[in-house]
């Protein structure tokens, strides 16, 4: 037990005194994460409304990959990208390996199938005379898009939440194309990673105890967000 | 219901791509350099120390890649990294020979001992013979954790069980392998109460010295030397030679190797590493 106390008393010195670049580091992890989620929604939410609306074939084989995706491990994500992002691989001439896009990239590949899934799911559970009287209403292509996704966006807001948790905590993925470079690509789950194989076990469950509390804040503003529209 | 993704949402994800491809820079490729180098010099924290002066002496902004000595030489061999900082020697002079890399030179030591459980069921507690004390441990099928990572440290573990006249027990209930780095390796042997081989450095200063305490040193097979290997420019034009260079110039210069001689000693009342260029 005198580990747990350690690592209560570690998290709250690095937070009031921002030693160990934590304060660098949980900025980076939001950042980084927030605009893998936010790729991940421009793509994820039309391609699952594309998926349970659209009539063209292969649409239930590509529903099947949305979901199979869902499950994307991290570490393949991690490899793939640095495959392609390598100095010998495809796109080495960006020179993005071991850079916070690097990390966006491979955690929008583990984000996007997610969202998409779960936009798709809530779309294909709407009522059906629902698309009858948008229709009827004279909606032009978008306006209906639009309606449809305003009348899931509950479930949507949960498919967000998803991909959120899903990248936040991945750590094979930011390990692997982040390189865990301090200032540049330390994230809090390659943070803590990195503490545990020095033995400093306070300060990698202070890391974690600082990731909990950054995912648990995200989640409370989102659930807010989504409990606000309901009453709309 | 014929729908597909109108022009304007794909214009929309294209402008969010853009703000993030215009969101990352590229940088000057010169003023940059991939470290890739074994475990055992980031857990120690040794790196720590020495990368930030580098890089105010030098200007180059260097990207350290800690893995082990097998994949760093695999980086090298690929041209994805610029430099390496490996404990490997046989490896690394196929590499060498190979033509992968160039400018071999030492840079320093310190060397591998065998820690285990205070109980020390294979009784090889203040043995000399390292080979000799691995054999022990196999006859009394003691729990062994390796670290089956290709490593520079698994390695030399795999050149004492030659030593030993004996086969790797991979396979074998009480050998285990980790896959993992050394400092995680000490932990889970630790906790499972196994031998391992590890860099004394690491066992410093990221191991539990109580709980898994030296049994074997000293013996002249244990010798753990590091070398500096520039990757082979003329084989990856994309490889930064000259900042490579510059590193291998740092390394090996009177007061880097006064720090790395004093790095530690503070805090573990002795050196982690004996600075040795050659």
């Amino acid at each position: 037990m005198d580990l747990f106390w350690e690592a209560f008393r570690e998290a709250w010195r690095l937070l009031s005194t921002g030693d160990g670049d934590v304060y660098g580091i949980t900025a980076r992890t939001a950042a980084i994460t927030g605009t893998s989620t936010a790729v991940s929604m421009l793509i994820g939410i039309p391609s699952g409304l594309g998926l349970a609306l659209g009539r063209f074939p292969g649409q239930r084989t590509l529903v099947a990959f949305a979901n199979a995706g869902t499950g994307m491990p991290p570490v393949v994500a991690g490899l793939f990208v640095s495959m392609l992002l390598w100095r010998s691989g495809l796109f080495g001439g960006l020179r993005l390996i071991y850079t916070p896009t690097a990390i966006v990239f491979a955690q929008t590949i583990i984000a996007t199938p997610v969202i998409a899934a779960i936009t798709a799911a809530a779309v294909m559970a709407l009522p059906p005379s629902l698309h009858l009287q948008i229709r009827a209403m004279g909606a032009g292509r978008l306006q209906y898009l639009w309606l449809v996704a305003r009348e899931a966006r509950l479930p949507i807001l949960v498919a967000v939440m998803a991909g959120f948790g899903a990248v936040i905590s991945e750590v094979g993925a930011s390990m692997m194309v982040g390189g865990n470079l301090a200032g540049e690509t330390r994230v809090l789950t390659t943070a803590a990673v990195l503490e545990v194989s020095k033995g400093s076990f306070g300060t990698a469950l202070a890391f974690g105890l600082i990731l909990v509390a950054v995912t648990v804040a995200v989640s409370l503003a989102l659930t807010a967000v989504q409990q606000s529209a309901r009453r709309r | 219901m014929h729908l597909y993704p109108t022009r304007s949402l794909l214009a929309l994800v294209v402008l969010g791509m853009l703000a993030i491809a215009v969101g990352c820079r590229g940088g000057d490729s010169s003023r940059e350099l991939i470290l890739a180098t074994t475990t055992s010099t980031q857990d120690s924290g040794l790196l720590e120390v020495l990368i930030p002066r580098f890089e105010a002496e030098s200007d180059i902004h260097v990207k350290v890649i800690a893995v082990g000595s097998g994949a760093a030489m695999e980086m090298g061999q690929r041209g994805d990294a610029d430099v390496l900082l490996v404990h490997a020697p046989a490896a690394e002079e196929e590499f060498v020979a190979a033509g992968y890399g160039v400018e071999r030179a030492r840079v320093m030591y310190n060397d591998f001992v065998i820690v285990g459980p205070p109980s020390d069921p294979a009784g090889v507690a203040g043995a000399a013979d390292a080979a000799a004390a691995l054999a022990k441990i196999a006859a009394s099928r003691s729990t062994f954790m390796s670290r089956g990572d290709h490593s520079g440290t698994h390695a030399k573990e795999q050149a004492l069980w030659a030593a030993a006249g004996l086969d790797v027990p991979r396979g074998r209930s009480w050998y285990q392998e980790t896959g993992q780095g050394m400092g995680a390796t000490l932990t889970i042997s630790a906790e499972k109460e196994g031998y391992t081989l590890t860099d004394r450095s690491t066992w410093l200063a990221a191991g539990d010295q109580e709980r898994l305490p030296i049994t074997v040193e000293g013996d002249p097979r244990l010798f753990n030397v590091y070398h500096v290997i520039v990757v082979n420019p003329d084989r990856h034009p994309k490889v930064n030679a000259q900042g490579a260079r510059r590193f291998r110039a740092f390394l090996l210069q009177q007061d880097t190797l006064r720090e790395i001689g004093e790095f530690g000693r503070a805090q573990y009342g002795q050196p982690l590493f004996t600075p040795d260029p050659a």
